[in-house]
Formats: structure tokens, C-alpha cells, sequence
């Protein structure tokens, strides 16, 4: 789960400790100006859950009451990265002397937190590992240990920082007490700006929340922002189902995240194009009369596969929901079978007897039939 | 120890619950040697047949065991690896999907520590075809797996089901069904399984099956590399759209990284073959075996002949 940069400053770097600039947070060109005549001269910048703001021109300068309310009223009418901006954030400009960047990641190939810190801040991380690669450090930590006052400063000598080293290094320890105490994947500081006065502050604050453990943080998991989602999709959300919206008009349903994408592969491979990624594996298989009503509610999908295979799932349980929904919806597409696995024989059987239809020896062979129908 | 046999003793953690029930007969009924389950409110009870225990240190004492198996939510999985990694276990499968990442972390740095060795989370499991299995496989289903020389790596148990069911089929067996998981950080790569086959005396070739996310296709490329053993492999995820988690979390292509192109580059340079679809695992594999058994006489790498 992703948070604005508001929601992130608000939520999480203040109650650690960790100082950000004066802001407020506008939605509509008004409220910004007003927000201007109370800060001075400031940047605005539109709160949409990617890092593709800037470069988006979702982040301007204002000199003026007018400037910052016609900044806000560009920027709330945008699209950015498919977020559609609906709120800026008006923060006072800071007098920078420096920027840094600091951040806690999961890395899942370790297995274990990191703690980044490169003395050159405000672009990419990625940019700069390719361009300076000796300006990163980079420290992996135990989920159950420590990550003290000398571990940070081990990772900022040689840097030059002065006094800056004190503040930046209790930076980097509340970052990774943020990072243990609320379940992030990721909270990142970029730019962490040393100020001409030599305050250092946190200019920006990207904030991943673990979906895994929105159960046990749910007062946090309340300022996440939405995902972005087409309504079908969200009404897969609210059922439990996992939807993918594609562009295809082959409709598809599998059981389980791998047979699924391969189910999609094979429609591609076969010259057809997916519409849709919906599994309805794990705990989720018994959920099939839901799933059927959501791939058949997109108009433009023209053949449907259903493709399953038992492991964990039932194919039985499955293909009875299927049936009975099918019995209830009538739908017009023609559908193509292939079931294997655990509850076979009596799934095949609900599918030929209850619908007239005789499920394919490989799933290969129900795709390109499917393919074959949508053309 | 990454492969699942038939004289392992095995702990199942949660043995009580409607999946620990349904499951836990499914594995004995097909020869597995479950001595000891653990669930802390019904310890002193026997379920199936089965001694129940507090906890898994008790039941190491009590009723030893090589492996554990975790049928256990969540929010309670941390908890239970750590009672298992603790009693000693050598080998923790994890079936458990959705487990908090810092949880998952706490319960790999445990194991790294301990020597302990966990499959998963988020795996359908290991299956060792007439021998026995532990997991959510269809193990006892002899349409799905016969016994063979072909080992097989899965990150997905729909898929891993689907490419067994075709190996038999076309009268190809297996000597294991490794399932890994389809969580982002999972206790055994698929460069793991991959090594443990190549050590493994009854397999002769391996079927990989991987999916996109990740870079486990491309580190188990580089061992690959150096195999004599003849590897196939399917990799699931080609048409998804990038930046999506396609179903299993560790299944997203973010940027340049864990796309398609990169593994199948990856792996056909290592001189694996890679296919287009599962359907075609069979012929590929019947074929690479055919060019090594020529390439050295007087040795069979026939699996039919094994099989």
C-alpha cells in the first residue's frame, strides 16, 4: 500500500521525529492561495501515490498568492501516471544548502532491511547508483536487531557532512525505527535537505505499507492511498478476487497465480489476446459463480477459457460454481474447458452433464478454440 | 536437504484445522510418515491416528521428526516457524500465503542462524511420487505424478500441477516435485532446487518452471550453466502487463527487472531450453534426453526406461 507524500509526512516522519517544512494540504486553487498568504513563497505539488510527479510537471514554484493558486489549478486538473491529482500539497520553500538521500528498503533478495544513505539526493537512486555509485552506502540490518547512532554514522564517514552529521545520522536512526515499528517494504527521504541555516529536514517521504500486514496496522493503513482501480477491478476487490483489466477480448479463468499467467501466455502465444487475469486459487476457489460474473461483465470479451487445475483448489467446487452461475447468467460467449487435478472426475462430469459441454485433454487445445471463436 | 522421501518423519503445525485434517489424510493415505502434529489447545489428543503436541519442541522430544509442515494462518506463522526452527527441524516447508514480510524476515534470519532450511512460504509443497509428499500437491494422484527420473521446480502448485500431470502423461515420471513458493522471499531458490537435483542420484533432467518478478530465473541460469544434466524450462507471466502483481506477490516486473525477456535470455544461454508452452515440456525433454544419451554411449538417459 502506497502513501502521498502528505499522508507520509503526516503519518509517519513527524510522530518519529523526523522535522519536514510547514505545508497544508489544498484542493482546489483558493485553498492554495490562501495556504500561500500563510507560508510565503513555496512549491506545490500534486499528491498522487508514483514518483513520476516532477517530470510530470506536477511540481511548481510560486512567487504569489496568484501563482500558487494557478499552480494548483494546472496540477489538480492532471493525470499523472494514471493517478488523477485531486489534492496539492503547499509547502514553504526551504533554503537548501545540500541534498541528500536516505531511505529503509525491504531487499527480497537478502531476505533482510537495508538502509541506503547517498550524498547526492533529490534524483533517482537508481540514477545516481549508475552515474556515482561511490556517493551510495549501503548497510543491510536483522528485521530483529539494531541499527544504532554508530551504525549510522559508520555509513556517513567520509562524506564530509560537518555539523549535518549529527541531525542526518538520527535521521537514518528513526528511519529505520519507522521502517520495524509500522510494517514498511519502503520509507524513503529524498530529498533530506540540509538547510542553510543547518537544519535538516525531509523535503519529500515516499511510504510503503506491507498489504501482508494491513491487518495488524490498521489506523496507519487508513491514510494509505486507493489503488488505482477500473470498477470491475474494484469490484473484484470487494469480493476478494484478484482482477486484472486487459485490453483483450479472450476472457480468462484459472485457479492459481501461475496457471493463470500461463493461461494469458498461451491465448498470446496462440495469436489471441487476453481480456482479463482473474485466479481464483488459494482460499479464494470457492468464489467461481463471483469470478464468472466478473469476466463476462466486460463487454468486448468474446470467448472464454476456463482453465483449471487442482492442487490445493478443488476442481469440483470450482466447476459447480461455474455451472450453477453459468445456469443462472446464460451467457452468450462460448466457453472452452480443461480440467485436471484434484476433484476431476466429478467436475468433468458437472460440465458435461449440466451444460452440454466437453472439456479439452489440454489446456492448448481449449485455448486455441477459444482463440478461434473470438476472431 | 531440500528433497522430500519417503523415510523423512514429518510434523504437520496446525494438523487439527479443516486444511491440516483434509490435507494430513491425503499425505498419509499416500505412505507419508507423519508422526506428530501440534495444535496447543488439543495437545494430548491423537487426530487420524496422530499423536498432538503443545508445541514442536515438545514433539521433537517426543516424537522426533526431520520435517515440518505449517498449516497455520498468517498472523500465527512467525510463531510457529519459530517453535519449529527452535526444536531443531532440518527442513520447514511454509504453505502459508500473505505472512507479514517482517514476519517472513524474523523466520529466514532464525533459519539462517539455526541451519535450518525452509521451503516456501507461500509453496503448494514437496512431492517424492510413490513415496510420499507434504503440502497442498495432489501427491496421491497417480494421473498427476508417476514415479521417475524427472525432477521438477515450481514456483506455482496450479502450474506445477498442470506440467507433472503432462510429464505423466506422456509417460515421463518424476523423481521430485519441488515446489518453492510464489512469495518474493522465499527460504529456497529456484538456484537452490536446482542444485539439489543436479546432486540428486535419481534425477537425470529437470524441469524448471518459473514465472516473472524477481531474478531467481537468472541466478539459477548461472548454475545451469554448468550442469551436464538436461534442463527444460516454461516461464509463466509473458503477457502480463508490467507494474501489476499478477496473483502471487512475488509475481510483478517493476522497471527493468523481473521481466520475461531477461530470464528466457538468461536461461536458453545457459543452455537450458526454454518453451513456449507447457504442452511442449514432454517433446523438449524427450529430446534433450535423446541428444545426451547419444552424446555418451552406453549410458541410458531414457526416463521411460526408469520410469
Amino acid at each position: 500500500m502506497n502513501f502521498e507524500e502528505h499522508a507520509a509526512k503526516a503519518n509517519v516522519l513527524v510522530p518519529a521525529g523526523i522535522p519536514v517544512p510547514r505545508s497544508k494540504l489544498c484542493r482546489s486553487a483558493e485553498e492554495a492561495g490562501a495556504a500561500f498568504a500563510a507560508l510565503g513563497p513555496c512549491v506545490v505539488k500534486a499528491q498522487v501515490p508514483t514518483g513520476k510527479r516532477g517530470k510530470a510537471g506536477g511540481i511548481r514554484k510560486a512567487e504569489s498568492v496568484a501563482e500558487a493558486a494557478a499552480a494548483a489549478r494546472a496540477i489538480l486538473g492532471m493525470t499523472i501516471d494514471g493517478h488523477p491529482v485531486e489534492s496539492v500539497l503547499v509547502e514553504e520553500r526551504a533554503a537548501i544548502a545540500r541534498e541528500f538521500y536516505a531511505s529503509v528498503v525491504t531487499d527480497f533478495a537478502e531476505r533482510r532491511p537495508v538502509v541506503l544513505f547517498s550524498s547526492e539526493g533529490g534524483m533517482d537512486i537508481e540514477e545516481v547508483a549508475a552515474r556515482r555509485p561511490d556517493a551510495i552506502r549501503r548497510r543491510p540490518v536483522e528485521i530483529d536487531g539494531e541499527f544504532g547512532d554508530g551504525d549510522a554514522r559508520a555509513m556517513l564517514a567520509g562524506f564530509g557532512l560537518g555539523g549535518a552529521e549529527a541531525p542526518v545520522a538520527a535521521v537514518l536512526r528513526k528511519l529505520f525505527a519507522i521502517y520495524r515499528d509500522r510494517d514498511a517494504e519502503l520509507v524513503e527521504i529524498n530529498p533530506l535537505a540540509l538547510l542553510t541555516d543547518g537544519r535538516v529536514v525531509a523535503l519529500d517521504c515516499k511510504f510503503v505499507l506491507d498489504d501482508a500486514a494491513v491487518f495488524r496496522r490498521a489506523e496507519l493503513a487508513a491514510c494509505g492511498a486507493r489503488e488505482n482501480l477500473t470498477p470491475v477491478e474494484r469490484r473484484g476487490a470487494e469480493v476478494g478476487l484478484k482482477f486484472i483489466q486487459l485490453d483483450g477480448d479472450v476472457g480468462v479463468l484459472a485457479n492459481g497465480a501461475g496457471l493463470t499467467m500461463t493461461t494469458m501466455d498461451v491465448i498470446q502465444h496462440l495469436g489471441g489476446k487476453p481480456a482479463n487475469f482473474l485466479e481464483i486459487g488459494g482460499e479464494a476457489y470457492t468464489k467461481s459463480e463471483a469470478a464468472l460474473d466478473l469476466v463476462l461483465s466486460r463487454a468486448g470479451v468474446k470467448s472464454l477459457v476456463i482453465n483449471f487445475c487442482g492442487a490445493f483448489a478443488r476442481t469440483d467446487v470450482m466447476t459447480d460454481g461455474v455451472v450453477r452461475a453459468w445456469e443462472k447468467l446464460k451467457p452468450k460467449v462460448p466457453v472452452f474447458f480443461s480440467i485436471h487435478g484434484t476433484g476431476e472426475e466429478e467436475a468433468v462430469k458437472l460440465v458435461r452433464e449440466r451444460l452440454g459441454i466437453e472439456p479439452y485433454d489440454f489446456m492448448e487445445d481449449a485455448v486455441r478454440a477459444a482463440v478461434e471463436a473470438a476472431r | 536437504m531440500i528433497i522430500f522421501r519417503g523415510h523423512h518423519r514429518v510434523l504437520v503445525q496446525g494438523i487439527t484445522g479443516k486444511q491440516g485434517t483434509f490435507w494430513t489424510e491425503k499425505m498419509i493415505s499416500c505412505g507419508t510418515r507423519v508422526v506428530a502434529g501440534v495444535n496447543p489447545k488439543r495437545a494430548g489428543e491423537s487426530h487420524l491416528g496422530v499423536p498432538v503436541f503443545a508445541t514442536a519442541a515438545e514433539a521433537m522430544v517426543k516424537a522426533p521428526y526431520d520435517v515440518a509442515v505449517m498449516f497455520v494462518p498468517p498472523a500465527m506463522a512467525k510463531g510457529a516457524a519459530l517453535d519449529a526452527i527452535g526444536a531443531g527441524v532440518k527442513l520447514l516447508v511454509c504453505l502459508t500465503e500473505h505472512i507479514p514480510s517482517h514476519d517472513v524476515m524474523a523466520m529466514h534470519g532464525a533459519a539462517r542462524r539455526s541451519g535450518t532450511r525452509i521451503v516456501g512460504p507461500n509453496t503448494a509443497g514437496l512431492v517424492t511420487p510413490g513415496e510420499g509428499f507434504v503440502g497442498i500437491m495432489p501427491g496421491h494422484n497417480t494421473h498427476v505424478f508417476k514415479p521417475g527420473r524427472v525432477g521438477v521446480i515450481s514456483r506455482s502448485g496450479s502450474l506445477g500441477t498442470l506440467v507433472s500431470l503432462n510429464l505423466t502423461r506422456a509417460g515421463i515420471g518424476q523423481s521430485a516435485f519441488l515446489g518453492i513458493g510464489g512469495d518474493p522471499m522465499i527460504g529456497t531458490t529456484t538456484r537452490d532446487a536446482l542444485e539439489a537435483l543436479d546432486r540428486d542420484e535419481r534425477t537425470t533432467a529437470v524441469v524448471l518452471v518459473g514465472e516473472i518478478g524477481g531474478a531467481m530465473e537468472e541466478k539459477a541460469a548461472e548454475y545451469a550453466a554448468g550442469m551436464t544434466k538436461p534442463v527444460v524450462a516454461f516461464i509463466a507471466g509473458r503477457a502480463s502487463p508490467p507494474g501489476k502483481r499478477m496473483g502471487h506477490a512475488g509475481a510483478i516486473v517493476t522497471g527493468n527487472a523481473g521481466g520475461y525477456e531477461s530470464k528466457r535470455r538468461a536461461l536458453e544461454e545457459a543452455g537450458v531450453t526454454v518453451v513456449d508452452t507447457p504442452g511442449q515440456i514432454p517433446e523438449a525433454l524427450t529430446a534433450r534426453l535423446a541428444a545426451t544419451a547419444a552424446a555418451r554411449p552406453g549410458e541410458s538417459a531414457d526416463t521411460r526406461a526408469h520410469g
